[in-house]
């Protein structure tokens, strides 16, 4: 049992490793040119801000629409820190910061709203993140209002990349493999019963809004990183919809979906710009297509783990025992 | 030694008085019964004990280990916490996740590592995870749902379902069990054997229980007191065997005599 552990540890950390040094070889041999690494950046960032949406609509039955706000907070953050102080300690400071700065405007937005339900909820968070918004747009003399925050130093690149994006899928699938967050899940499964089983419900709301609000601001960070300007629109209600969008693609309750989905959604934003005119046509009426046909999200509540592949493994094996 | 003591306990709904100055005392390792025709209010109690709805007005008194501690007005988490469990009428499992996944979530109130813990998958997780899990797998087995562990509670069949209620209520560890219902929809054999279980978990978790049931074999057979709810009000208390004669449950159940109705 243990060693099946560690080779799955050895595997996970491979495969890892081989990921990043593939795609920086890629980005190195320029067949990654500077265009398709900004979808990779986009891709990195949808994957954090999907994972951590994931958190608190897919597994604690929150529905929010609040998760630009969030990221707002960790981009202005970031940007203002950085532009400062443009070194590497700096960026550091700045998404850790942006982050932590989320995290407080989660928590302390959450208590009172949490206690809202279904569409109510999405309505109150949606009203959080425009506030958070016009706040950033009256802000003149800090955030610079309309006209946004330019020549933001560029510190990201794929390595950052990999890191942030690692670490958060890493802690969020840890902490929903936990204890507290089975006690988020149950909430999401019956409130009543997970009250009455001890389960205090403010709490592990409070506490998935704030992890994903937390996680959200990092992408909001590396968002200001990557692309050097920000300005408020960009953090508007349509930036919260591509968040949810991309989590119920790929599943409520499944990080692997969200995963896919973003990779997935990111590559044919990609391609889809050679029809410029048409892009957003094709973009909607593929996700309605996948809604038809897969309504529970491409992976459903679903995982993909190691055992799927020894599975597969075993079912190829015993097709070839028969022949 | 009253473990739960219940005064004036009343709970209106607007006009509606659903449950009206209701006494009740259960002693510490009794099996108390609450019986009452449909609508009587019986279920409204126990929401009313466990903190899912707000009383009116009038108290009640739990003694945790002699502590005495009012607990009207706690929210449900709080109550559990004290040492007051439950099980649901209409069955209110976690429906999509694993039958051992119900019970770790029931035992979770007395997990001790944090959350940077749960992110990090730090050494005190893996240690507390394991108890966790075999101390859960103990509890299965006790209500014979070992072999099931992994199966998702929606797919287990009736009475098993009802089984796994139990097990999630004794995984919170409670000192007094509220039971609504717990044979509903089972054939007599399977509500005899039910009966054996109450009997069984009562002396080996050292319980005190009140159970609503509607199946009078169960409640005469099993219980050491009875009270009668009707229309919210407390009409009758006593052994079994009074309640049987009592004439007031009588014509609650049955309704008044003709003659009598006619003057």
């Amino acid at each position: 049992m243990k060693k099946t552990a560690k080779s799955n540890l050895a595997i996970k950390l491979v495969s890892l490793v081989s990921t990043f040094a593939i795609i920086q070889l890629l980005i190195y041999l320029d067949i990654i040119n500077d265009y398709l690494q900004a979808t990779l950046a986009t891709i990195c960032i949808n994957i954090i801000l999907a994972v951590s949406l994931n958190l608190i609509t897919g597994f604690t039955g929150q529905f929010s629409l609040g998760h630009a706000g969030f990221m707002s907070i960790g981009a202005y953050t970031c940007a203002l820190i950085t532009l400062r102080n443009p070194t590497i300690p700096g960026f550091i400071l700045g998404v850790l910061s942006g982050a932590v700065a989320a995290a407080l405007v989660g928590a302390i937005v959450g208590l009172p709203t949490l206690r809202l339900r279904g569409d109510y909820l999405a309505i109150a968070t949606l009203g959080m993140s425009e506030i958070i918004r016009i706040v950033f747009l009256n802000l003149d003399e800090i955030t610079n209002g309309a006209a946004g925050l330019q020549d933001i130093p560029q510190f990201t690149n794929w390595m950052w990349l990999f890191i942030y994006t690692t670490g958060t899928v890493l802690i969020i699938s840890n902490f929903i493999k936990s204890s507290h967050g089975r006690a988020c899940i149950s909430i999401r499964e019956d409130e009543i019963a997970a009250e009455a089983m001890g389960i205090s419900s403010t709490k592990y709301k409070v506490t998935a809004f704030t992890i994903g609000a937390f996680f959200a601001g990092i992408a909001g960070a590396l968002y200001a990183s990557t692309f050097n300007f920000i300005d408020p629109k960009i953090f508007g209600f349509s930036k919260s919809i591509d968040v949810l969008v991309i989590v119920v693609l790929g599943g409520l309750g499944s990080i692997s979906g969200s995963i896919i989905a973003a990779v997935l959604l990111g590559i044919i934003t990609t391609y889809l710009q050679a029809f410029a005119n048409i892009q957003m046509i094709l973009y909607s009426v593929l996700l309605i297509i996948i809604m038809i046909f897969r309504p529970q999200g491409l992976m459903g509540s679903k995982e993909i783990s190691l055992s799927v592949f020894s599975k597969l493994g075993d079912s190829l094996k015993s097709k070839k025992g028969r022949v | 030694m009253p473990i739960l003591s219940v005064k004036k306990l009343t709970k209106s709904f607007g006009g509606l008085m659903a449950v009206s100055n209701v006494n009740m005392e259960i002693n510490k390792g009794e099996l108390v019964g609450l019986i009452g025709p449909n609508g009587a209010g019986k279920t409204t109690v126990f929401n009313l004990l466990t903190g899912i709805y707000e009383p009116s007005s009038g108290t009640v008194t739990f003694d945790s280990n002699g502590v005495k501690k009012d607990i009207q007005g706690l929210k449900p988490h709080a109550i559990s916490k004290i040492g007051l469990a439950r099980t649901f009428q209409n069955i209110r499992l976690f429906k999509d996740l694993t039958v051992i996944d119900n019970v770790r979530i029931a035992m979770h109130q007395n997990v001790k590592y944090g959350l940077i813990s749960s992110f990090l998958h730090l050494p005190s997780y893996s240690r507390e995870e394991a108890l966790l899990t075999e101390k859960s797998l103990e509890l299965l087995k006790i209500l014979k749902l070992g072999h099931k562990k992994d199966e998702l509670a929606k797919n287990l069949p009736y009475g098993e379902q009802r089984h796994l209620e139990i097990a999630r209520a004794l995984a919170t560890k409670p000192a007094l069990l509220l039971l609504d219902e717990p044979a509903a929809g089972m054939n007599p054999a399977e509500t005899s054997q039910l009966t054996e279980l109450i009997s069984w978990i009562r002396k080996e978790f050292d319980l005190t229980i009140l159970l609503i049931e509607h199946d009078m074999s169960l409640v005469m057979k099993i219980c050491e007191r009875i009270y009668v709810l009707d229309y919210g009000t407390v009409i009758a208390e006593g052994t079994p065997e009074e309640i049987k004669n009592n004439k007031r449950v009588i014509e609650a159940y049955l309704g008044e005599d003709l003659n009598n109705a006619g003057d």
